[in-house]
């Protein structure tokens, strides 16, 4: 006998027929069905095959906490691994195939692990694999079959075609959980006016009332939905989990917004994630049953009782016609009434010595055989429950007397329930342990969190509703929503049997006389650990929840533990002669249930990665073949390459050409500071190691800044506009950092300087024209301005205006040429540049692109980035002369720590290499004849051909390096293999005397 | 994540900020030559459990350095105020 649809009932619309597929085969649903409740109804006992003994396994559950069902749901780049058959809604045309089952689910060879059970046991790996193996070897020869073997489903390994996006939103009052508590709160919230979202992970509002036979609850239902539904301030959110409770109010929640459809409508996202910042909210998650521990309770036809109670009453499908129930507590009573009443014969195990009279006396009068002090022991059939073993148990779980057989398909249980306090406890809480309600509950409070109903361990539905309401009301009113909520809902009348607190029993697993399951009793079924592994981390010392969590892999599989967590304890605790509230629990995180990543990333991926920046000039570079390049977040023209150059070629030819005749960079992405106020100049002496207060306007300067512990942090130029106006440059690189530590110096310790600091990185182009040509094509634009040597020397600013845009002139030089940094507006940076472009043909003007400008200041001996690393002091990179000895500044005092001055610290140096290649960065320097061991005595930072030289240079880091001049050294690559030779030099290879920049 | 409430924006997500270390340190003054003084500034921090006060920065914002009281036992956010503020009222900032 398998499972059936029943021929009426249900909350399905049997009018219409979906068709599915599952493994290939054709399943029958209708709309409102899950995947799982049709696998169900189509006699699919069998579902999924087990983590590590590849056991057969079927539906245990009805919900998120489904630890068995697990399939691969679609196919293709839309193909998930690892979803819950229980969650998935049937839609037609879906198609779900099991996992970790070859060649096919019947026919399992994993199963021949089972063979291997005994050597597969806690601490397998460890034992295996770490004990008698020296090193990893071993492991990782074996890990690939492992891994094959045990495990998961697998990621498709394509790119998802659907689209994922984020929403930021606000509320006074989150309700998570849309069962009757949840829907009370929101009743009372939604009435005093608060802004309600009320989040629910099912498609439909009600949570156990689903449950419940038809009829009983539905009007109920349909008006308080009705009512909610009609308040404009109450958005209710179905298919949507919240996952995880953060600082402060601030959820995590992930709508799944189209997973119930083949395909999402065009331009809709598959899913959203949803960030709400929530003044207060009601935790109104409801409990998940437990199940009971004995011999083959992994066997398909075990499942929950609640769960086959929601597959009879929401989905009219009957899990069998001969069902054992055996239960610690008065909940499971109304699922045998309604398997009676659906035709099928029942057996009531009540494992409590004492059965309540009030519902086993009417059960027993419908035609149930109700048995107190009795417990099942053992699931017997091969590939899926055909008996069971049934025995009279004491207050342990002890058999205490003789094991009889009795026929059946489905063997309910209720080991009793543990409140969903997984998003109460991300909020840094640990439950406490009720004995009397046998689960962890709720204590303490979290600021802004109300646990409510099933969650908040209330068993009957009367107290639930009140309670429930009068969280929200007082939730509204802790926003300042004093609006009347009226009074509550009045309570549905359902059946007899649903308040699961008030008479529990926990007895542990349930075992022969002897304490030993009869048979194989699973405590988490997902990840295959067993009552005897729980028992033997106990013998091989394990006493700490964490540590026994690790080793035994229990609660450790995707879902965390929902169903295995109390029973661990629960025999933790027992073997150390303890109350399960003294072992305490573990700790939860987000997320409640298995998030796709791509709900997290949105649309935060590709392009949208991160923000690109672009220069005032970006489209001007594209349209005149420059190759781009990344630098940080900045996109730059790297070389224009003519007519088929490569890289190498394009950088050689530009660099010479700016030596020869005349060049133009994109230097935009600069960091560019205003500087204002009238303590400027004594801001400026205190950041920079140089001295500013001689400065005069229309002068600009060099200057080296330090850290607070005296490494180097950043150079630039800074020019005097005018009295109290200074235009601070910075690298691409530090822009930011620069800003923020100004801003953190002026704000936190030097509130007495009058002085404002303002990026205006963005408001202002820049563009470097260097070159033996470049005054006498200045001169060609800027008729009116003097260009003079005289009137306008290096270091030297003058406002001018070419081709009507006003531009700021700095002579200044970086590549070691003639050159100067033309600073205009960015609106009017493409008009300006063009006209530099056409006013320089008879000049040979040509652009050049961040590879050229690399070559050119590594020829004249200028650190940046590479060499300023965070490591650097002033006198490694050869700037000591810059420090000031007249005035304090930043870093001053730490950069005298004596390993900051240790004369072997390696320092700046040039390096002529010898022979065709050149160096790489990151090559390590030894000496000629010395041993190759170790980080060497220091490296290369920058390289590059210099086509003045004519040969490979680069600048490096030398241990005692300026005393080492005329030296050859080896450069070696360990990455490359390559090891060349070179000779020492200074590091100012072109023009040490700056002739050429000062002409 | 943490939200807190800027005086100048308001209420905001932390992913706008910038976290700025330990505010209860004091920076010596410029003039300070005392190589222990400024060790004890740059690299000595209490790890307090419990009530501190940060520096954060509003960096994707008003760019104020705000003083933060947060218990870094249970991320409790108290008072918030600017770091410019609060300089100005500690009698030991020696300018």
């Amino acid at each position: 006998m398998t499972a059936q649809r029943l021929p009426n009932g249900g909350r399905i619309d049997r009018a219409s027929t979906l068709r599915l597929s599952f493994d290939g085969k054709q399943i029958l649903a209708h709309p409102g069905d899950s995947l799982a409740s049709a696998l169900l109804a189509g006699g699919h006992m069998l579902v999924g095959r087990s983590f590590k003994y590849h056991r057969p396994r079927g539906l245990f559950a009805a919900g998120a906490e489904e630890p068995n069902a697990l399939v691969h749901l679609r196919s293709g780049e839309r193909g998930e691994p690892n979803t819950r058959a229980t969650l998935a809604e049937a839609y037609d045309g879906l198609v779900a195939r099991s996992q970790n089952a070859w060649p096919s689910l019947a026919w399992d060879l994993g199963a021949l692990n089972q063979l291997l059970a005994p050597a597969l046991h806690a601490g397998f790996y460890y034992k295996t694999f770490i004990g008698p193996f020296r090193g990893t070897g071993f492991w990782m020869f074996c890990e690939r079959f492992i891994r094959k073997a045990a495990g998961m489903g697998q990621a498709e390994g394509q790119e998802d075609p659907d689209s994922y996006e984020k929403v930021n939103a606000f509320a006074d009052v989150l309700i998570i959980g849309a069962g009757p508590a949840g829907l009370a709160a929101a009743l009372a919230a939604g009435r005093s006016g608060a802004r309600v979202v009320l989040v629910e992970q099912d498609s439909l509002l009600g949570g156990s009332l689903l449950a419940t036979p038809l009829g009983e609850s539905d009007h109920w239902l349909q008006e308080t939905e009705g009512e909610l539904r009609s308040l404009e301030n109450v958005r209710i959110l179905t298919r949507t989990t919240a996952f995880g409770a953060y600082d402060q109010g601030v959820f995590g929640l992930v709508e799944r917004v189209w997973d119930h459809v083949p395909e999402p409508p065009p331009g809709q996202p598959r899913q959203r994630y949803w960030q709400v910042r929530a003044k207060e909210a009601v935790l109104a998650s409801g409990a998940i049953e437990q199940p009971l521990v004995f011999g083959g309770n992994d066997k398909p036809g075990v499942m929950l009782a609640a769960a086959a109670r929601s597959y009879l009453n929401r989905y009219a499908v009957l899990p069998g016609r001969q069902a054992l129930v055996c239960t610690n507590n008065d909940s499971a009573y109304g699922l045998a009434f309604d398997l009676l009443r659906a035709g099928a014969a029942v057996t009531l195990l009540d494992l409590r010595q004492q059965v309540p009279q009030g519902l086993a006396g009417p059960l027993e009068a419908a035609g149930a055989t109700v048995m107190a002090g009795h417990g099942v022991l053992a699931a017997k059939g091969r590939a899926r429950v055909a008996s069971a073993m049934i025995a009279p148990v004491g207050l342990d779980g002890r058999a205490t007397g003789a094991t009889q057989g009795l026929a059946c398909d489905l063997i309910a249980v209720s080991g009793g329930w543990q409140p969903a306090l997984h998003l109460w406890s991300q909020r840094q809480q640990k439950p406490v342990y009720d004995a009397a309600k046998g689960c962890f509950v709720p204590q303490g409070s979290v600021p802004g969190l109300r646990c409510v109903g099933a969650a908040a361990a209330n068993g009957r539905l009367t107290d639930v509703l009140a309670e429930s309401f009068a969280a929200g009301a007082a939730a509204a009113l802790a926003c300042g929503l004093s609006g009347d909520s009226g009074a509550p809902p009045a309570a549905p009348s359902v059946s007899l049997g649903d308040d699961w607190t008030s008479n529990v029993h926990p007895v542990g697993p349930l075992t022969k006389a002897d304490g030993k399951p009869l048979g194989k009793a699973f405590i988490d079924l997902q990840h295959d650990v067993t009552l005897e592994d729980i028992d033997l981390a106990h013998r091989e010392g394990y006493v700490s929840v964490e540590h026994l969590k690790r080793y035994t892999t229990t609660g450790m599989a995707t879902d965390q533990g929902k169903l295995s967590n109390l029973n661990a304890l629960a025999r933790m605790a027992k073997l150390q002669g303890k109350e399960i509230g003294e072992v305490g629990t573990t700790t939860f995180r987000p997320p409640y249930t298995p998030l796709a990543i791509g709900a997290l990333v949105g649309r935060e991926h590709g392009l949208h990665f991160r923000p690109t920046r672009l220069t005032p000039i970006d489209a001007w570079h594209r349209e005149n073949g420059a190759v781009m390049t990344e630098a940080g977040a900045w996109m730059r023209p790297w070389y224009y390459p003519e007519a088929g150059e490569s890289l190498g070629q394009a950088y050689r030819r530009e660099a010479d050409h700016v030596r020869k005749h005349v060049g133009l960079v994109d230097v935009s992405t600069l960091g560019k500071i205003a500087v204002q106020g009238p303590d400027a100049a004594e801001f400026l002496n205190r950041v920079y190691v140089n001295g500013w207060k001689t400065l005069p306007v229309g002068r600009l300067r060099y200057g080296v800044m330090l850290r607070e512990d005296g490494i180097v942090m950043d150079d630039g130029a800074t020019a005097r506009l005018g009295e109290h106006d200074y235009f601070m440059s910075t690298t691409t690189a530090n822009a930011a950092k620069v800003l923020a530590f100004a801003e953190q110096l002026l704000q936190t310790a030097w509130t007495d300087l009058k002085v404002q600091v303002t990026s205006v990185s963005d408001a202002w182009a820049a563009f470097a024209l260097a070159g033996p040509k470049a005054r006498d094509l200045l001169r060609a634009l800027a008729p009116e301005s003097d260009l003079e040597p005289e009137a306008l020397p290096n270091n030297h600013l003058v406002h001018g205006e070419m081709a009507d845009v006003p531009v700021r002139i700095h002579r200044m030089s970086y590549s070691g040429e003639l050159a100067y940094e033309l600073y205009a507006p960015t609106g009017f940076a493409r008009q300006l540049w063009e006209a530099i472009i056409a006013a320089g043909r008879p000049f040979n003007l040509k652009s050049y692109g961040t590879e050229a400008m690399g070559a050119l200041r590594i020829e004249k001996g200028h650190v940046a980035g590479a060499e300023l690393d965070g490591r650097t002091t002033l006198k490694d990179l050869g700037l000591e002369g810059f420090a000031s000895k007249k005035k304090p500044f930043v870093g001053e005092v730490l950069r005298q720590r004596p390993a900051l001055t240790d004369p072997a610290r390696p320092s700046l140096v040039g390096l002529e290499i010898d022979g065709e290649q050149g160096a790489l960065g990151g090559a390590l320097l030894f000496a000629a004849d010395g041993p190759t061991v170790g980080h060497g005595e220091g490296w290369v930072s920058s390289a590059t051909y210099s086509p003045a030289l004519g040969r490979n240079i680069a600048l490096g880091l030398l241990r005692e390096g300026q005393e080492r001049l005329g030296e050859t050294i080896r450069v070696v690559d360990f990455l490359g293999g390559t090891t060349l030779k070179a000779k020492v030099v200074s590091h100012h290879f072109v023009d040490p005397e700056g002739a050429r920049q000062n002409a | 994540m943490l939200r807190l409430a800027c005086p100048i924006c308001g209420l905001r997500d932390e992913t706008e900020f910038t976290y700025g270390g330990d505010a209860t340190l004091v920076r010596p003054a410029m003039a300070e030559r005392s190589s222990e003084a400024w060790y004890a500034y740059v690299f000595q921090r209490e790890n307090p459990r419990g009530p501190h006060r940060e520096y954060w920065h509003h960096q994707l914002g008003c760019r104020q350095w705000l003083v933060v009281e947060r218990n870094t036992l249970t991320h409790e956010i108290g008072e918030t105020r600017l770091a410019r503020e609060v300089a100005e009222l500690t009698p030991e900032v020696v300018k």
